[in-house]
C-alpha cells in the first residue's frame, strides 16, 4: 500500500518532468531545425539585395524592409492611443459600466483571430477608405492587433507603481494630470517598453493581417502608401510553392532571430529594471 | 502664476484666532455608508507640534487627511463639518485642494522619494508651481536640504537617485522635498515607523528646528515619541467596531500624560506605558 | 551657522502667500480636456470591435440575406463555383482541428504548468518558463513551414497519403496552444495560498496526491479558464493550420485525410474570390468573430465566478 503510494507519485512527478522538458525539447526543435538549414544561406547579399527570376533567387532585401516599416508604423500609431488608453483605465477610470464595456472590447480585440483582422483591414483601410494594398493599411490592421497587448501591458506597468510614490506628489499640490505624466509614466516606462517589444515582436510574425492589407508584391516600399511584402508572407509562399526552399529557410531564420531579438530584449530590460529597483 | 481665477475664499470666520492655525468644529467623515470619524471638535496652535495618539486603526491618519484633502483621492468618502486654515474654510465649494496641499504639506509612513535624482525630488514642487530658473530651482534646492538637515550629507550627490539613501536619509528628503514648496502646515504620518532609531532621533530633533516656522500635527503610535516630541496631544478612540472614532481627550502634552482628565486616556497610556 | 538663511530667504515659491486659492479654471478645463482625451483612447477599443462588425459584417451580409442561414451554416458543400455555399464541412473542420489540437495539447500544457508552480527547482524554472515564453512567441507561419517539412513526412508514414490532414495540424496547433494555457494554469495554480500545501503534506499527502486532489481541483476554473482561451487560439489560428491541413474543402474523414477549416479556406480563396463567393468568405470571417467573442465571454463569466468565494 505505501509502496504504491510512493510508485504513483513517482510516476507522476516524471511525468511533469516530463511535460516540462518537452516544451523546452520542442523549442530547442524549431530553433535548431530552422538554424542549421538556414544559416547555410544566410550572407550580406541574402539580406541586402532585391530577390530576382521566377522563384525568386538573390536577396530578400525587400521583404525585410516592408516588415520593419509595417511593424515600426503600426508601433507609432498604436503606442500613444493605447498608453493613453491605460492611463484611463488605471489612474481615471471609476470602475462602473463604462470600464467594463472598455474591458470587454479590449479583451475582445485581443480574441479576434488575425484572419478576421485581415480581412476587415482589407474591408475598411484597403477598399472602403480607398488606401489600396499598402504599408498604411497594414500598419493600421496591426495596430488594432497590438492595441489589447500594449494596454494590457501598460495598465500593469502603471499599477505596479506604488500608491504612496503617487501620494507623494499629490501631496506636494501637484495635479493628476502632473502626477501621471512626470511621476506615474517616468516610473513605469520600462515596463512599458517591455510590453511594447513583446507586441512588436507579435506584429513581425504576423501573417493573415498583412497578406491582406499591404500585399504580396515584392517591392520595397518607401511611401506609406506603397504595398509590400512581408517576410511572413514571402515564407508562407516560398514553402507552399515548395521551388525555393533556400530562401524560406533563411527568411524563416532571420525571422526568428528577429522574434528572439525582441523576446530577449523585453527580458532583459525588464531584469535590469527589477534589479535596479532593489 | 498660471491661474487666471484667483480669488480669495470667503471672509475670516469668528473662529479665527491668532494662535489658532486649523480649527475643526462637529467633523464627521465617511468611507461609503461607513462613519469613520464623529462630531470632531478641536484647535491645532500655530507653530507648535501636536501629536494625534490612539490605538491603530482609530481614524487618527483619517483625520489627519482630511487637513489638506488627500481623502479626496479616494472615492466614495464623505465629510462634514468645518475644518478652517487660518480662519478660512478648506472644504468650501470652489477651494482648490491642489493649492490647498502646497500650503499643507504630507509626509507619509513610508520614505516615498520619487525614481529621481535628490535634486529633482526636491525641485520636483517647485518646478510643478512654474519655477523655471535654475539659480532659483538651485537656490530652494539647498535651502530645503539645509532645512530637513540632509544638506551636509548629499551635497556632493545632489545627482544620485534619491532612492539610493538609506531609510532616514530618504525620509529627510521626503521632509525637504516637502519643505520646498514652503508649506505653513506639515502633516506626519507616522513619519518614524520604518526607519532606524538613530534616524528617528534626527527627525525629531528636526520637528523641534522647524515648529517656529511651520505647524506640525503629527501621527504616532510610540507615545513616548508624542511626549518628547509635541506640544499638544489628542487622543482618539474607536470604542467598539463599527462605530465611529472620536476625540476623547484634547490638552498639553503635560497634561495629557501625568494627568489625564479621561479615564480612557488613562488606560491607554498606563497600558502603553506600563 | 553663517550660510544657514531663514526659511523667508529663499525665492518664493508661489507669489500669492494669503488665503486659498479657488479652483482655477484654466487648470479644471486642462485637467477634464486631458481626462476626456484618455476615455476617447480607451474607446477606441470599443470603436475597434464596433468597427470589425461593421465592415465585415456589411461585406459578408448578403450571404446571409440572399442564401440564407441554415443553407450557408448548414450546407453541407462548399463549391463556390457551382454556387454552392455549404460552410458546414469547413465548421466541422475547424471543430474537429481544435478539439483534437486541445486534446493533445491540454494535459502537456497543464503538466508543463503544473511542472513549472510546483516541481521545476528553480534553476529549471529559469529554462522552462522562458521557453514556453518564447514559443508563443514563435510566428505562426514558423509552426507551418516546419509542420510541414518535419511533421508531414512523419505523419505520411504513419497513415499513409501525403500527411496532409488533421493528424499533422493537431499535434501543430497542440505545440501553438501550450504557451497560451500553461501560462494561464500556472497563474491559477501560484494564485493558491501555501497554507492550503502545507496542510496538504501536514496531513501525509505525497506530491502527487496534493496535485491531484487539492491543487488541480482548486485552480478547476483557472484551467477551464485556460483552456477556452487555447481554444480561441486554436479555431482562429490560420497560417499553420492552412500549411499542413490539405485544404480539401470535405467532411473529416480521417487523421490522415486532408481538409479545410473556415480560417484556411478564406485565405485560400480570397485571392481569386469574387462575387458571391468573396462574401461568402467575409461571412465565414464574421461567423470566426462571433465565435471567438463569444468564447471571450465565457471566460468572463468564468473570471467572475473565480472572484466570487466559490
Amino acid at each position: 500500500m505505501k509502496d504504491m503510494k510512493r510508485i504513483t507519485n513517482a510516476i507522476a512527478i516524471g511525468a511533469f518532468w516530463l511535460a516540462g522538458l518537452t516544451t523546452v525539447f520542442i523549442l530547442g526543435a524549431v530553433i535548431v531545425y530552422v538554424f542549421v538549414n538556414g544559416i547555410g544561406h544566410i550572407s550580406p547579399a541574402f539580406i541586402f539585395t532585391r530577390p530576382h527570376g521566377v522563384n525568386a533567387e538573390g536577396g530578400i532585401w525587400p521583404m525585410i524592409v516592408a516588415t520593419l516599416y509595417v511593424t515600426g508604423l503600426a508601433m507609432v500609431i498604436v503606442t500613444p492611443i493605447a498608453v493613453l488608453a491605460a492611463v484611463y483605465l488605471a489612474e481615471y477610470a471609476v470602475q462602473g459600466r463604462l470600464v467594463r464595456i472598455i474591458r470587454f472590447a479590449a479583451d475582445t480585440l485581443a480574441g479576434v483571430p488575425s484572419i478576421v483582422m485581415g480581412l476587415f483591414g482589407l474591408a475598411l483601410f484597403v477598399e472602403g477608405l480607398g488606401i489600396g494594398f499598402s504599408v498604411l493599411s497594414g500598419a493600421l490592421a496591426l495596430s488594432f492587433l497590438m492595441l489589447p497587448i500594449v494596454m494590457r501591458t501598460t495598465e500593469e506597468a502603471i499599477r505596479a507603481v506604488p500608491k504612496y510614490i503617487r501620494w507623494g506628489s499629490y501631496g506636494l499640490g501637484a495635479t493628476k494630470w502632473q502626477t501621471v505624466s512626470r511621476i506615474v509614466l517616468p516610473s513605469a516606462m520600462p515596463r512599458i517598453i517591455t510590453g511594447l517589444i513583446l507586441a512588436t515582436g507579435r506584429a513581425v510574425g504576423e501573417t493573415a493581417v498583412v497578406i491582406f492589407t499591404m500585399g504580396t508584391m515584392i517591392f520595397t516600399p518607401v511611401l506609406p502608401t506603397d504595398p509590400g511584402r512581408s517576410m511572413t508572407v514571402h515564407l508562407y509562399q516560398m514553402a507552399m510553392e515548395g521551388i525555393n526552399l533556400p530562401a524560406a529557410f533563411g527568411t524563416a531564420l532571420l525571422l526568428m532571430v528577429m522574434i528572439l531579438f525582441f523576446n530577449l530584449s523585453a527580458r532583459w530590460l525588464l531584469r535590469r529594471n527589477r534589479r535596479m529597483q532593489g | 502664476m498660471n491661474h487666471t481665477l484667483v480669488e480669495h475664499a470667503s471672509d475670516s470666520t469668528p473662529l479665527a484666532d491668532s494662535s489658532v492655525k486649523i480649527a475643526v468644529r462637529g467633523l464627521d467623515f465617511y468611507y461609503g455608508d461607513f462613519q469613520a470619524l464623529a462630531d470632531i471638535t478641536c484647535d491645532i496652535e500655530d507653530n507648535a507640534v501636536t501629536a494625534f495618539i490612539g490605538p491603530s486603526g482609530c481614524g487618527k491618519s483619517t483625520f489627519l487627511r482630511c487637513f489638506n484633502r488627500m481623502n479626496d483621492l479616494i472615492i466614495g468618502t464623505k465629510v462634514e463639518g468645518l475644518i478652517t486654515l487660518d480662519g478660512q474654510d478648506i472644504y468650501a465649494p470652489g477651494i482648490d485642494p491642489v493649492d490647498l496641499r502646497r500650503r499643507v504639506g504630507m509626509i507619509f509612513q513610508q520614505p516615498n522619494p520619487f525614481p529621481m535624482t535628490i535634486y529633482d525630488n526636491v525641485a520636483y514642487g517647485p518646478r510643478l508651481h512654474g519655477m523655471r530658473k535654475k539659480a532659483d530651482l538651485d537656490e530652494v534646492v539647498e535651502t530645503s536640504l539645509k532645512r530637513a538637515n540632509l544638506w551636509k550629507e548629499v551635497k556632493d550627490i545632489l545627482g544620485r537617485g534619491g532612492l539610493t539613501l538609506s531609510g532616514g536619509q530618504q525620509q529627510r528628503l521626503c521632509i525637504a522635498r516637502v519643505l520646498a514648496v514652503q508649506p505653513d502646515v506639515l502633516l506626519m504620518d507616522e513619519p518614524c515607523s520604518a526607519i532606524d532609531p538613530t534616524s528617528v532621533q534626527k527627525i525629531e530633533d528636526l520637528m523641534a528646528e522647524l515648529k517656529s516656522s511651520v505647524t506640525i500635527i503629527i501621527v504616532t503610535h510610540n507615545m513616548q515619541q508624542a511626549a518628547r516630541v509635541s506640544d499638544e496631544t489628542a487622543f482618539f478612540l474607536q470604542e467598539e467596531m463599527g462605530q465611529p472614532a472620536i476625540l476623547v481627550e484634547f490638552g498639553r502634552t503635560a497634561d495629557i500624560f501625568t494627568s489625564p482628565k479621561d479615564k480612557r486616556t488613562e488606560d491607554y497610556i498606563t497600558g502603553r506605558f506600563g | 551657522m553663517a550660510d544657514e538663511r531663514r526659511p523667508g530667504d529663499m525665492p518664493l515659491v508661489s507669489d500669492d502667500v494669503s488665503g486659498l486659492k479657488l479652483v482655477s479654471r484654466s487648470t479644471y478645463v486642462k485637467e477634464a480636456a486631458l481626462k476626456n482625451l484618455f476615455l476617447l483612447c480607451a474607446f477606441v477599443a470599443v470603436a475597434g470591435v464596433g468597427l470589425i462588425f461593421v465592415f465585415v459584417g456589411y461585406r459578408g451580409w448578403p450571404i446571409f440575406s440572399e442564401v440564407g442561414l441554415w443553407k450557408f451554416l448548414l450546407g453541407t458543400e462548399w463549391l463556390p463555383t457551382s454556387g454552392l455555399f455549404g460552410i458546414l464541412p469547413l465548421f466541422v473542420g475547424s471543430i474537429v482541428v481544435t478539439l483534437g489540437a486541445l486534446l493533445l495539447g491540454t494535459p502537456l500544457a497543464v503538466g508543463a504548468a503544473v511542472f513549472l508552480s510546483e516541481i521545476a527547482p528553480p534553476k529549471v524554472r529559469a529554462i522552462v518558463r522562458p521557453a514556453i515564453e518564447l514559443l508563443a512567441g514563435v510566428p505562426s507561419v514558423v509552426y507551418g513551414f516546419f509542420g510541414l517539412l518535419i511533421l508531414r513526412p512523419i505523419v505520411a508514414q504513419l497513415t499513409g497519403g501525403l500527411g496532409f490532414g488533421p493528424l499533422t495540424a493537431w499535434i501543430i496547433l497542440a505545440i501553438m496552444i501550450v504557451p497560451t494555457i500553461a501560462t494561464l494554469t500556472e497563474d491559477a495554480l501560484r494564485s493558491i495560498p501555501d497554507g492550503v500545501r502545507e496542510a496538504s503534506y501536514a496531513m501525509g499527502a505525497t506530491t502527487w496526491q496534493t496535485i491531484s486532489r487539492v491543487l488541480l481541483p482548486a485552480a478547476k476554473i483557472g484551467i477551464v479558464d485556460a483552456v477556452v482561451l487555447g481554444m480561441g487560439r486554436a479555431i482562429g489560428e490560420t497560417m499553420a493550420v492552412l500549411m499542413v491541413v490539405g485544404n480539401a474543402p470535405g467532411f473529416f474523414r480521417g487523421a490522415g485525410a486532408p481538409i479545410s477549416t473556415l480560417t484556411s479556406q478564406i485565405v485560400m480563396d480570397m485571392p481569386y474570390a469574387s462575387g458571391m463567393h468573396r462574401t461568402a468568405l467575409f461571412g465565414m470571417a464574421i461567423i470566426l468573430f462571433l465565435i471567438s467573442m463569444g468564447l471571450v465571454f465565457t471566460v468572463r463569466v468564468l473570471s467572475r465566478m473565480r472572484e466570487e468565494p466559490s
